[in-house]
């Protein structure tokens, strides 16, 4: 059932549920991460151009890998709409990641502004993954305002410090009828593999690669293990006993029958 | 004043997008350019011309989660 199991968004269909972030690596090692990560979506920032760098990230992007920009930066709906536009004139499709947040602490979004810039944008044809608190009313609120998917943080960015969020991703699993993608926090694939047992439809990570000790075996790493909890979550899970044991051996035939 | 990235720019007055950009040395279709909070888009650098006022974003992507 794997071989065929592939999701939507917007449209387009990815087979691959790995999104790489792209902050924080040295230019050369994207490519490595993008390949063995087997990721078919890459996010990238909007930052003011400099001519003196010669140096251009979509250079080392491999073709046909889905560009998914954020608004990283943005403290408010309208900055991010801002954002959005500006990357999509870059002219590389209508993908755009809204994040807003204006607690440099603890870098946690801000669900009111990130309903308010989904609408809009949303309008314009943008395909919209707005990154959010795991909170259900604004998983509703994004879906009405026609979000593609939602990307609920497992912990704060950058953290690898995992699932805090758990039990609040599962309900939005259980009761949101989009792609929930997990992202930021996520720090060891034995992580990625339990959200996506979870049933998350996807898993973005940034950090928890580009500060590994071997970049392209930790993307390797992530991979296949997101693609073991898929398989996890399709198999349907075995039960778990309230209390007890329970022999997986017959217990007659032999000794003491 | 002439505000480009941040920065006074005033020996930019009077020039078209286009030739600021070329003359910064900017790879055309790496970038994206904001006067005043609306997008200029690429056929319009040519005719549009930079004046006192304006403040002007230039932006490109980089690597970001």
């Amino acid at each position: 059932m794997i071989e065929n199991d592939t999701f939507t968004l917007g449209g387009h269909t990815f087979s691959s549920r790995f999104i790489l972030g792209s902050g924080k690596y040295n230019l050369d090692l994207i490519r490595a991460a993008v390949s063995d990560a087997g990721a078919q979506i890459i996010t990238l920032a909007v930052r003011r151009a400099n001519t003196k760098d010669s140096e251009n990230i979509l250079d080392y992007i491999p073709e046909g890998v889905t560009l998914l920009p954020n608004t990283s930066g943005a403290r408010n709906a309208d900055e991010a709409v801002r954002i959005a536009r500006l990357a999509r004139e870059m002219g590389c499709g209508d993908f755009v990641k809204i994040e807003i947040m204006h607690d440099s602490k603890y870098l946690l979004p801000d669900n009111y502004e990130t309903i308010k810039a989904t609408e809009i944008l949303a309008k314009e044809g943008f395909i919209v993954m707005p990154y959010m608190y795991p909170d259900l009313n604004a998983a509703r609120d994004l879906v009405n305002a026609g979000a593609a998917s939602i990307m609920p943080l497992a912990s704060p960015i950058g953290s690898n410090k995992g699932l805090a969020t758990k039990e609040f991703i599962q309900i939005l699993i259980d009761e949101i009828d989009l792609p929930v993608i997990v992202d930021a926090g996520i720090g060891k694939p034995s992580q990625a593999c339990e959200a996506m047992e979870m049933g998350a439809a996807a898993i973005m990570a940034n950090t928890a690669i580009a500060t590994a000790g071997n970049i392209p075996e930790m993307a390797k790493a992530f991979g296949l293990a997101i693609e073991a909890g898929r398989r996890a979550y399709l198999s349907g899970l075995g039960r778990v006993l309230n209390k007890g044991g329970e022999a997986s051996d017959p217990l007659t035939g032999f000794l003491h029958n | 004043m002439i505000q480009i990235n941040g920065n006074e720019a005033m020996q930019a007055d009077g020039m078209s997008i286009a030739d600021y950009l070329l003359s910064e040395g900017y790879v055309l279709s790496h970038i994206a350019v904001e006067r005043n909070e609306v997008i200029v888009s690429k056929k319009d650098y040519a005719d549009t011309r930079i004046q006192d006022g304006d403040v002007i974003e230039i932006v490109q992507f980089m690597g970001g989660g």
